[in-house]
């Protein structure tokens, strides 16, 4: 009894977790206009959902944000993980500290204060606001993610490469970024997922002119019940659950 | 000839990452400072002189009762996501790896899925023709529909719905870290289980307690789009109040004071968080 008593728990808040989500599938597939009654198999949510003009649009929008959301952070993320392995410099504590501060910030408190920058600055609110607000908060997660693979790493192997003499740039090329590739690639699929993701710093620093998905749906789902929703919740699950699988892929290969 | 080659590339990184986190993570949370101390302007939303009246009007009863009522709600999350959380992890450690990597996977996919969808997947279930009551009705257990949709109650179900593997996996990795031996050396000092869980395990597991925390708390007070959702259109959490003050109302001083409360409220935190481990560190060396 007591050996299956947690076996029993944990499947239990699996379930609770799960079902959410389930019936949000299983209800994209309904055929009824109230929305609460099986009404038959349909695919009407995913046809007026790919008919929605302005929906497809945000979908596009959106992506290109994540895309290029991903990239940069990656890019900054990764040289910023080699340099706090690689070099002694004044301030290193205070990096860290500041980049896990951005990681444990409320999202709200990140938003207000990037809105007060840009409009300070007079910068317009549009992809360019979105992009520096999701580089800035993607950026702590790539660092972390790069720095777990760095950590398990053999420090022979660059002293080596100086000592046939490569210069730091050389070696960085030729040997560090070939042995941290896989964790570029899961920080980059992480960033690319909590950009696409993020609805609280978006709210606050995303104007009309770049509409993009996760505003578009709040503005749907406020009040009452939209089915497309349903269709367009379980597209992207999919979506996100091949990305994770793929990450997931990519890290467990390499070891 | 290494130094003069490495220069360059060490600096210009540094200069990089230093350079994005001055101009878009330090400045803008001074400017925050500077705007809570200004005072309320229509047209520019800001001017002098400088004063603290907007940390004058947290204290102001309408408000504090949203704030406590807020923070209420949030410590009532968090403490069903410990519940929860705290048992889940300790069963979850027990099993075997394979098993474990496998489970871990399965928490972690809800937070790769749009939280707003799945807040929204809530709604199906908890609306008053929803699921849940066509259920009940459907086996004769209630007459009439049960109230769940925009009340306090569903505003907490979603935040614990959307928060707890937040709670979940520092849990999970104090707790995979919690060597066995201590345990069993407990045991063998003669120990019983309780006293072994109350000296022993709690405290081990303390500085995850403390993470999971930080980890809920906090965004439990700022997702204001989960009270939209499920709770109405009401000033129900901090984040609701500090949206409006920006994007409605207009008053950026009020919106900065309380966006620095949740700052105050997370510094704390932090040094709790710090304070536990180091404890824990001295405690393991002597």
């Amino acid at each position: 009894m007591s050996r299956w008593l947690p076996k029993i728990y944990l499947t239990l808040v699996y379930v609770l977790l799960y079902l959410p989500i389930l019936v949000l599938v299983v209800f994209s597939f309904n055929g009824s206009r109230t929305g609460y009654r099986w009404g038959g198999l349909s695919l009407e949510w995913y046809e007026s959902l790919f008919n929605n003009h302005a929906m497809v649009q945000a979908m596009w929008n959106s992506l290109w944000l994540a895309l290029a959301a991903a990239t940069v952070s990656t890019i900054i993320g990764a040289l910023t993980a080699l340099a706090l392995h690689r070099y002694r410099f004044r301030g290193k504590r205070m990096l860290r500290g500041m980049l896990f501060v951005v990681m444990m910030s409320p999202e709200i408190v990140l938003a207000i204060s990037l809105l007060a920058l840009f409009l300070l600055v007079g910068l317009q609110l549009g992809f360019v606001s979105l992009l520096l607000a999701h580089v800035t908060f993607c950026l702590p997660f790539v660092v972390i993610t790069v720095m777990a693979r760095l950590s398990g790493f053999d420090e022979s192997l660059p002293e080596a490469a100086r000592d046939l003499g490569a210069n730091d740039f050389t070696m960085t090329r030729t040997v560090l970024i070939p042995v941290i590739m896989p964790a570029l690639l899961a920080g980059w699929l992480l960033g690319f997922t909590l950009s696409l993701d993020d609805v609280v710093v978006s709210t606050f620093v995303s104007g009309p002119s770049y509409e993009i998905l996760p505003l578009r749906i709040y503005s749907m789902v406020r009040v009452g019940l939209k089915p497309e929703v349903n269709a367009l919740g379980t597209l992207l699950l999919l979506f996100s659950l091949t990305m994770l699988m793929l990450s997931q892929w990519i890290l467990t290969r390499s070891k | 000839m290494h130094r003069v080659l490495q220069q360059p590339f060490k600096t210009a990184v540094l200069v990089l990452v230093w350079g994005w986190l001055l101009l878009l993570v330090l400045t803008p949370n001074l400017l925050v400072v500077g705007a809570s101390v200004m005072t309320r302007d229509p047209g520019t939303f800001l001017s002098l002189p400088l004063n603290l009246d907007s940390y004058r009007q947290l204290f102001d009863p309408l408000y504090l009762d949203v704030f406590l009522n807020s923070l209420y709600m949030a410590a009532v999350t968090t403490i069903f996501c410990l519940l929860i959380g705290y048992p889940f992890a300790w069963a979850l450690s027990g099993l075997g790896k394979q098993r474990q990597t496998l489970l871990i996977f399965l928490m972690i996919v809800p937070f790769w899925t749009n939280s707003l969808v799945r807040t929204y997947a809530l709604k199906l279930l908890l609306a008053t023709n929803g699921l849940i009551n066509n259920a009940l009705m459907g086996m004769g257990l209630i007459d009439e529909p049960l109230k769940m949709l925009y009340t306090e109650g569903a505003v907490i179900v979603g935040l614990v719905y959307l928060l707890l593997p937040f709670m979940i996996l520092p849990l999970y990795s104090v707790f995979d870290d919690l060597r066995q031996e201590l345990l069993m050396a407990s045991h063998d000092l003669g120990a019983g289980k309780l006293s072994t869980f109350l000296h022993v395990t709690i405290p081990l597991t303390l500085p995850g307690v403390l993470a999971g925390v930080m980890l809920v708390l906090l965004p439990a007070m700022g997702l204001f789009f989960v009270a939209d959702i499920l709770g109405g259109s009401r000033n129900l959490l901090v984040g609701n109040v500090i949206k409006n003050q920006f994007l409605d109302a207009r008053d950026w001083p009020f919106g900065a004071a309380a966006s620095i409360l949740l700052t105050v409220a997370m510094a704390v935190l932090l040094l709790a968080h710090r304070l536990s481990q180091r404890r824990l560190g001295e405690e393991a060396q002597t």
